[in-house]
């Protein structure tokens, strides 16, 4: 019996301010981080070992019985050459894959766009959260932001559901597409009309999804959870994007990290259940990723902008272990004599999802060729 | 044909709602009756004159939201610029700032130094309706600035081009008119100009710096720009820049795609000519004449019949739009805490003040709409003009309360329109608010009741009104 594949999926999770890489995937046996992370590094005895090398910090539970079930590319060392220490301007680079120039041109943007060309589905990108990431952002592209799954779309502030849908009936007419008037009021009555249609796709979303997974409450399992919604409500979504905020920890690392880490696997986890349970997961992959990693020593507090990041592929179909090589610890590799030496170039990752998941050519997307990883076993591709 | 319609109104009303959309962020029927008692030129002069009036008091804002008052926050203090530009008597003042904070983008991200940037923008204010030269040369100073484009990394022997580039390509003449050899010998001649290293953050937080000029690091050899031969420095460099006829044209177009009418994305005026060449023609000419006087360029600009005639020719930015609703629903008698949401408000928009993306400052124009951000603005101002208390609000309800029982669908949606100063509209947009109108049933101000029903009739109508495409522009 053959039966036709699912389209595949794919989930961004941004992990903003720059997760620190070393004190997620923590290399244990070696004791000289002791010596330079006194501060934030965890006692060996309290990691989950991973092997005679590493060890995953105890806040990572959940994340590490994926990755030992098989379902997690943890991959080490991430970066590109020149990686810039700003927030911004490091995520813009990973927005849009131009290190050298400012670009406005999101990768998931121009993915969208090959996706559905002629913006036939509002809904083929979603970002969960207010504001479109710069990622999905490209001329001619309509991707929708979701603030607010359950209160979506415009005027949710009019309690009244036939005073809101007159209102929107109103709103509708003042979008109609206008004859003779212009560029600019023909592309603002199509997004008008965009809006609507995305809320109307999304309208009972809420009430066709049922669970018995409890999400914590928290931002991420809650965007998750709202992925969750319109994923197994089958709107056709191809790309969805999530953002966990909180990671910049220059201070107080050790209250603040083991915290953002439990919240970010259980969720991922909780994603993972749920969708498995509703028979929705076996189009689905997961990227985290994070703009930079953080300082080798820590500033007594906590540890400051550096290098060498890591991201973590996720899903049924990945082929489970560690990718490329963790950065170099022996202090004459270090970059700029104090941060980690990246070993992957974060668009080789971006390639190997797009060319092997999404089965698309990556090449215009990245703006050139990057060695690609292995981190699938099968795919939906035919 | 057109499928516009003029809602018939005070032609004086309509022409200062209109100036003051664009000096500021608009202003409400109240204050439009009071100024239009001024000639237009008169007018002109008192915004080009903010001397003549003071800073708003900002007594009860410090009261109550003592850390708008703290630089170490940019985010605070951006919401305090909006509340600035919402009610200013200098709002020229408040909107050259903002003009400069778009051509010179600087960003706090890079940095991460409040007080530096707050500075950075008041020198906005100070020198913004000035002289071109002193302009360019306070920017040159300017430590935020310096640090931002690396001039403080730039010495004799170690010349870092980043500021040289940038101050010809974005900040003065545009690309196209100058030579990779004028960006070095612009960069050199900006050798040595740095900040004295400010305070360290911790513990009391951040302070901003202040400029030096290190002539040891100065690179002291001849340099060709331009044309010219010399042992240029930096204020030589900004000399013969403000004689170019390509700075004058450059400025005069920024001027008129910030306060006229859009104009495509800057990185492509290279190529695409200006949509009106004689209007750019005549503030080159008076920017020429008048060595560079941004006063006298401006006095051009908004006693221009073209700059008259651009209604609603101008899609708001996030912060002209958020600050234009709080005009609009008028602010609250003491400071609301949703004072502390408006940066929120605007980031979700696409604009951060104090934070633009990149040195290329914000992409304008229709690229500031899309589902996301329309979602936001249309939420915003209808949540808005939802508060009857506000003052704003209320000064419109009791007009329309003023005018009795006997108005008709077309006549109430007509006022509306005209005290929200909406009053180019299309068809489309007119009928389907004519049709709202009807289905409200009569206006009816006899009992309490009824005067609670109109009202949030007549509410409904405005937030209609500031859902419509039309209020996108302004």
């Amino acid at each position: 019996m053959t039966t036709k594949k699912k389209d595949p999926v794919l989930v961004v999770v941004q992990l903003s301010g720059g997760l620190d890489f070393m004190n997620t995937l923590i290399p244990y046996t070696d004791g000289r981080i002791y010596d330079w992370r006194p501060t934030v590094s965890v006692a060996a005895e309290s990691t989950i070992s991973l092997d005679d090398r590493l060890a995953w910090h105890p806040s990572a539970q959940a994340l590490s019985e994926l990755y030992n079930a098989g379902n997690v590319a943890a991959i080490q060392g991430v970066g590109y050459e020149n990686a810039s220490r700003s927030h911004f301007r490091a995520m813009d680079i990973m927005h849009t894959c131009e290190p050298e120039k400012v670009a406005t041109e999101g990768w998931l943007g121009k993915v969208t766009r090959e996706l559905d060309p002629n913006s036939e589905n509002p809904l083929t990108a979603v970002s969960i959260g207010r504001g479109l990431p710069r990622a999905l952002v490209a001329p001619g592209v309509t991707a929708t932001s979701v603030g607010n799954l359950d209160k979506f779309g415009l005027m949710t502030k009019i309690e009244q559901v036939e005073e809101r849908a007159a209102n929107l009936d109103i709103f509708k007419r003042m979008y109609s597409p206008a004859v003779g008037n212009g560029l600019v009021n023909d592309y603002l009555a199509q997004t008008g009309r965009d809006i609507l249609r995305g809320a109307d796709m999304l309208a009972d979303v809420p009430s066709r999804y049922s669970s018995d997974v409890e999400y914590a409450n928290n931002p991420i399992a809650q965007a998750l959870r709202d992925v969750a919604r319109i994923h197994t409500a089958g709107m056709g979504t191809r790309v969805f994007y999530t953002q966990h905020v909180g990671y910049d920890y220059h201070s107080l690392e050790n209250e603040v990290h083991p915290r953002m880490l439990t919240e970010l696997t259980e969720a991922i986890s909780d994603f993972m259940t749920d969708i498995r349970n509703q028979d929705a997961s076996e189009e689905v992959t997961i990227l985290v990723f994070t703009e930079f990693g953080r300082r080798i020593m820590d500033n007594g507090s906590g540890t400051d902008h550096g290098t060498g990041g890591g991201a973590y592929i996720i899903g049924d179909h990945v082929s489970g272990g560690l990718y490329a090589e963790y950065p170099s610890l022996d202090p004459k590799d270090w970059l700029y004599g104090e941060d980690l030496t990246h070993t992957i170039d974060y668009r080789s990752i971006y390639t190997s999802i797009l060319e092997q998941w999404m089965g698309m050519d990556a090449q215009p997307i990245v703006g050139g060729t990057y060695e690609q990883i292995r981190p699938y076993n099968t795919t939906m591709l035919v | 044909m057109t499928t516009e319609i003029s809602i018939s109104t005070d032609e004086e009303i309509a022409l200062v709602g209109h100036l003051m959309r664009r000096v500021g962020v608009g202003a409400n029927r109240d204050r439009l009756e009071s100024l239009s008692e001024k000639s237009y030129e008169d007018l002109v002069e008192d915004l080009l004159s903010p001397n003549r009036y003071s800073d708003p008091d900002v007594d009860l804002l410090d009261r109550y939201f003592p850390q708008s008052a703290s630089p170490d926050s940019g985010v605070t203090w951006a919401c305090r610029w909006m509340y600035n530009l919402a009610q200013s008597e200098r709002p020229l003042m408040e909107k050259m700032a903002l003009f400069w904070h778009h051509v010179f983008a600087t960003a706090w991200y890079k940095a991460e130094n409040g007080p530096a940037i707050v500075q950075h923008i008041d020198m906005f204010r100070k020198v913004g309706l000035g002289n071109m030269r002193d302009i360019l040369l306070a920017l040159s100073r300017d430590p935020n600035m310096i640090y931002w484009l690396d001039n403080s990394e730039s010495r004799d022997g170690a010349v870092n081009e980043n500021y040289g580039r940038e101050l010809l390509e974005l900040f003065s003449m545009g690309i196209g008119t100058y030579t990779e050899t004028d960006v070095k010998m612009a960069a050199r001649a900006f050798t040595g100009w740095t900040f004295k290293q400010p305070i360290p953050l911790y513990p009391y937080g951040g302070y901003a710096a202040e400029f030096i000029y290190h002539p040891e690091q100065h690179d002291n050899s001849e340099k060709e720009f331009l044309g010219e031969k010399g042992n240029f420095n930096g204020e030589d460099i900004i000399d013969i820049i403000v004689k170019q006829e390509a700075c004058a044209r450059f400025i005069s177009r920024h001027l008129y795609n910030f306060f006229v009418a859009d104009e495509p994305q800057v990185p492509a005026w290279s190529i695409t000519p200006p949509q009106d060449q004689q209007a750019i023609d005549e503030l080159t000419g008076v920017f020429l004449d008048s060595d560079g006087d941004l006063t006298a360029v401006m006095r051009a600009l908004l006693n221009a019949d073209w700059f008259k005639d651009a209604r609603f020719k101008k899609i708001k930015s996030p912060a002209e739009f958020v600050a234009g609703a709080l005009v609009l629903s008028g602010l609250p008698e003491t400071p609301d805490p949703m004072l502390a949401s408006l940066n929120a408000a605007t980031t979700a928009m696409g604009q951060q003040l104090l934070n633009p993306p990149t040195v290329e400052g914000w992409h304008t124009g229709k690229e500031w709409l899309d589902s996301g951000t329309l979602t936001e603005r249309v939420n915003f101002v209808v949540n808005q003009v939802a508060e009857a208390s506000l003052p704003g609000v209320s000064s419109i309800l009791s007009r329309i309360e003023s005018h009795g029982d006997n108005l008709s669908p077309e006549e109430l949606v007509n006022l509306c329109l005209d005290l929200t100063g909406h009053v180019e509209i299309s068809r489309d947009t007119h009928a389907a608010l004519v049709d709202l109108a009807s289905q409200g049933g009569q206006l009816q101000f006899d009992t309490e009741v009824n005067v609670t029903e109109s009202q949030k009739q007549i509410i409904r109508l405005l937030q209609l009104i500031v859902s419509a495409p039309e209020y996108q522009f302004a």
